[in-house]
């Protein structure tokens, strides 16, 4: 692994700390794009930040970084699955419908509720 | 004689090394299912945004901040076992990433005795559930990895297995990963 000097590491968690400090002050503007980017875009620079100066993903032989991605694939498409189901409220002819029942939280067998929320798909 | 997984390798890297990737790489999908079931959950219910105004931001900068210096403790510590080839330096930097995850977890410790004590319980929202989840989940690692490093100084200050300097650091730079996605998901996002 090449050398790159104590110094170097130093320099990346001095850049790491300054994208920190944007991270946490840039959300205080309470512009929606700008925390977008502050908070979430800067965790991404300072994550490859990480893996690529501390983890020393660039030297390691090309399939360690496939695999570490197909994982990372597998996660979007459980998101890709889900995510529709449940962000959406509703949709062509169907609405998700939630129901709340008040009362104690006690349930009998057979009983189809226990006082928390269920929610079900209703058809249209 | 020394362990096959240190001595021998089929892959182009050292088997011991490959191990930990693969370990990391069932890491992402633990993590990721966690963070993926999150966001999702988060960007249907905009209301959440009521109970996460309850997070400390700057007890989890805070934190952030340790565990990032705690990754330079852990690659200074690589350095030197590597190309200094000094077990003892090795150690002490080790030693000092240890003390970081000790000082993550206590004031994380101190940050749930207080959400708890205010009735932020991980039963109280579906936001407290998955702040306790992920968190708690990641605290763990955190542990592990605290654990993992004392065993791998004690025998680096003997200057021995001194490789395993740089495996636990792959480790805990992937921990502080996971922190920096955390912390904006649960400490940011109002």
């Amino acid at each position: 692994m090449a050398d790159h000097g104590t110094q170097y590491y130093v320099k990346i968690w001095g850049i790491l700390l300054v994208l920190l400090v944007i991270s946490i002050f840039g959300p205080f503007l309470e512009i929606p794009a700008v925390t977008l980017i502050t908070a979430f875009g800067i965790a991404f620079v300072k994550a490859y930040l990480v893996v690529k100066n501390f983890m020393h993903m660039n030297v390691q032989p090309a399939y360690v970084g496939y695999m570490l991605s197909t994982c990372l694939v597998f996660m979007l498409l459980l998101f890709a699955g889900s995510a529709p189901d449940v962000m959406k409220k509703d949709g062509d002819n169907w609405v998700k419908t939630v129901v709340v029942v008040q009362g104690p939280a006690t349930m009998h067998h057979g009983e189809e509720n226990s006082g928390d929320e269920h929610g079900g798909a209703e058809l249209h | 004689m020394r362990p096959i997984a240190n001595t021998r390798t089929a892959a182009g890297i050292p088997t011991a090394r490959l191990a930990v990737w693969w370990v990391l790489a069932s890491e992402i999908v633990i993590f990721g299912g966690v963070l993926a079931s999150y966001l999702m959950q988060r960007m249907g219910n905009p209301d959440w945004a009521a109970e996460a105004a309850a997070t400390n931001v700057w007890i989890g900068a805070f934190n952030t901040f340790v565990l990032l210096t705690s990754s330079l403790s852990a690659v200074l510590a690589h350095h030197a076992a590597e190309h200094e080839q000094d077990g003892k330096k090795a150690a002490r930097l080790l030693g000092l990433t240890i003390l970081g995850g000790g000082i993550f977890l206590c004031v994380k410790g101190f940050e749930w005795y207080t959400e708890i004590s205010h009735g932020m319980t991980i039963q109280s929202h579906p936001f407290w559930s998955f702040y306790y989840t992920a968190a708690g989940i990641h605290a763990s690692h955190v542990i592990a990895g605290m654990i993992l490093m004392a065993f791998v100084a004690k025998d680096a200050a003997k200057g021995l297995e001194l490789h395993r300097v740089e495996l636990v650091g792959i480790y805990w730079h992937f921990v502080d990963v996971v922190w920096i996605f955390l912390f904006p998901l649960l400490y940011i996002a109002k």
